[in-house]
């Protein structure tokens, strides 16, 4: 089967939008019904979390997700038998997105095989170096027919984008200011100067921007330079509040597009 | 330079710089420039200049003779205690400013547990009238106020992590979100031989002036630079890597690393990483770590509030590893025990931290020959509340 991340960048080119939950928020057993309310909503990709303790790229929202879904007993093992359920009636490509440790413990050949048999289509590991997935994952992930995503931001050399962009199939994450998650509101002049730089570099791979997307107006702005937006933070504060997932997943999305 | 880090920041398996892309540049202008600038002569004679007239170096080498008599061996107290603000950390922070004004930074970050690190690096902000923000766990500032009080009066400010277990684990988080936050203009000191690669090394060489003197000061006194042991308690392990530096490619000379075994090292509440730690990946490198199976860091517990740190540092991992370094550990009681006998036997009141060193005199066996230097890396002042707790003197 072909990747389901190249296959949807293959196939569209504007207005991507991809959501971030972390596995095991707000509740345990929430991770699927979440999945089928983003799918059904129209989402075109699911970021899936791994909770981590430690999360130092993470804005306050996000912590305390992670350690919500740790306190609710998440964990990398459960997740991946979860998302095996989700891919009974999940079709959308998903990405297991996490901080390195717990993914090291759970044994680096035995990660990517277990989650290739689940249904991910790929990894956003933000603080696993390029240099080190060049020389001991590339070729495993690939030999599972995954693809794993890079992150850049508005202080990243062209130099170093070419090397991201060279080792990526499928898209690549462009952060929009130099923040962690969460913490803006807004595009100034400079971020949209960025956006406009990257839009101009003619990469390979689509690129999808997110750290600051949270409503209509922010995701129609980045959509006019890259091929999508990714939203996080935004949708963790709707989970928190929400009572009713489906409805409130859907009214959301409707709300973005 | 079996024992150096390598050029792609790694001690053996240990260390590189395992850090998001929002830190890649901050991270990689150090490492392009640390070592160029540390070298130039212009750095190394104002560095050595600061560390004379106001660090008060070099710090005496001093024969314990009673403690020796017990011992029944040549105990020698290296005396950090006796550093300007009390401790060894300011060796780390002087030399970590100067880059930092030569980097162009204007402002300065650290994490602070215990608040020594905090309080020797809002000291250099306030000598060189730089902006200073320390970070530290809000169960920390409940806990060491002088020290939190010292730092505002230096003027720095001090903000509460209230993220996780609200203690120097989340204050490293919370600094390294704050250097994400501001790349450009900020510099993260930080306090240990931890952090990304070029981290475990800088603050390595700027605490390598510890064993350089050691072995000046015993060519002096005994003509040879050569102890037969070298004694340092390990949290992250700042002070150790000092005091080994210079003697770790010397096989000869037994090098011991004393860990915070805190209530017993199976008791559940201990922070020796070496004995429960496994490989892991936290603050940016490749160490050991105490985590669970599902690879979420443990938050650790010691008595002295400057080794409840759950992992060390990457050089330190490797030393172990190698089997270059013993490792032992001290429990609270020991610690106390130890600080409470140094005190009475020749007048130091230590740090609690410093008490792990010397309770580890009781489980090496001496010779009468041999030549002892323990590593007295801070003063007890800031833990008089824990002595007094503790009671028993």
């Amino acid at each position: 089967m072909k990747n389901r991340v190249v296959s949807l960048f293959e196939k569209k080119k504007k207005n991507i939008l991809s959501v971030f939950y972390t596995a095991g928020f707000p509740s345990l057993n929430a991770t699927k019904e979440i999945a089928e309310a983003l799918q059904q909503g129209g989402v075109d990709m699911i970021e899936l979390g791994i909770p981590f303790s430690d999360p130092v790229a993470d804005g306050p929202t996000i912590q305390a997700s992670n350690k919500i879904a740790l306190d609710n007993g998440m964990t990398v093992t459960l997740l991946l038998e979860q998302l095996k359920q989700i891919r009974k009636t999940v079709s959308v490509p998903i990405l297991l997105m996490g901080y390195l440790n717990p993914v090291l413990q759970y044994g680096i050949e035995r990660f990517v095989k277990d989650a290739a048999a689940a249904g991910a289509d790929g990894f956003i590991l933000p603080d696993l170096p390029l240099d080190e997935y060049l020389d001991s994952w590339q070729s495993l992930v690939e030999q599972h027919g995954l693809v794993t995503t890079f992150l850049i931001s508005p202080t990243t050399s062209e130099e170093r984008i070419r090397k991201v962009d060279a080792a990526t199939k499928g898209f690549i994450y462009a952060v929009s200011s130099s923040s962690t998650t969460g913490t803006r509101t807004g595009f100034d002049e400079d971020q949209v100067a960025y956006f406009k730089r990257l839009q101009s570099m003619q990469l390979k791979n689509s690129f999808l921007i997110g750290f600051g997307v949270s409503n209509r107006e922010t995701y129609q702005t980045v959509c006019e330079y890259a091929n999508g937006a990714i939203i996080g933070s935004a949708f963790i504060k709707l989970l928190q509040s929400s009572t009713n997932h489906q409805q409130d997943i859907q009214t959301f999305i409707s709300q973005l597009k | 330079m079996k024992y150096q880090v390598n050029e792609k920041g790694f001690y053996g398996q240990f260390g590189g710089a395992y850090i998001p892309e929002m830190l890649y540049p901050n991270i990689e202008e150090l490492r392009l420039q640390y070592l160029q600038i540390i070298n130039e002569p212009s750095f190394q004679s104002e560095f050595d200049q600061l560390l004379k007239d106001y660090v008060g170096r070099p710090t005496p080498l001093f024969l314990a003779k009673r403690l020796s008599k017990k011992y029944k061996a040549n105990i020698y107290l290296k005396r950090e205690d006796l550093c300007h603000t009390g401790a060894h950390k300011i060796n780390n922070t002087i030399g970590q400013i100067l880059v930092a004004k030569k980097l162009g930074k204007q402002k300065i970050i650290a994490e602070t547990g215990a608040g020594q690190h905090g309080v020797a690096t809002a000291t250099v902000c306030a000598l060189m009238g730089m902006e200073c923000i320390v970070y530290m766990g809000q169960l920390d500032i409940e806990r060491q106020r002088p020290n939190v009080e010292r730092m505002r009066i230096l003027g720095a400010k001090v903000v509460p992590a209230t993220s996780g277990n609200m203690t120097l684990k989340d204050a490293t988080n919370e600094a390294m979100r704050h250097w994400i936050n501001h790349p450009t203009d900020t510099h993260y000191i930080i306090g240990s031989v931890v952090g990304p690669h070029p981290y475990p090394d800088m603050v390595s060489r700027f605490q390598s002036v510890i064993s350089e003197e050691i072995k000046s000061q015993l060519i002096h006194e005994l003509g040879n630079p050569f102890p037969d042991y070298v004694i340092a308690c390990v949290g992250g392990g700042s002070n150790a890597a000092g005091a080994f530096y210079h003697f770790l490619n010397d096989e000869h000379v037994n090098l011991v690393a004393v860990e915070a075994a805190g209530k017993g090292v199976d008791s559940g509440e201990s922070a020796a990483t070496t004995a429960l730690g496994k490989v892991g990946i936290l603050h940016g490198s490749k160490s050991l770590l105490m985590q669970t199976a599902d690879g979420q860091v443990v938050e650790p517990y010691s008595i002295s509030a400057g080794l409840d740190y759950p992992g060390i540092g990457p050089l330190h991992a490797h030393l172990f590893e190698t089997g270059r370094v013993q490792f032992l550990s001290a429990t609270d009681d020991e610690a106390m025990n130890a600080g409470i006998e140094l005190s009475r036997m020749e007048g130091i009141i230590p740090a609690i931290e410093s008490a792990h060193a010397v309770a580890a005199l009781s489980q090496l066996s001496l010779n009468e020959d041999d030549v002892v230097v323990i590593n007295l890396s801070g003063r007890g002042d800031k833990d008089l509340e824990t002595y007094i707790r503790w009671g028993k003197y």
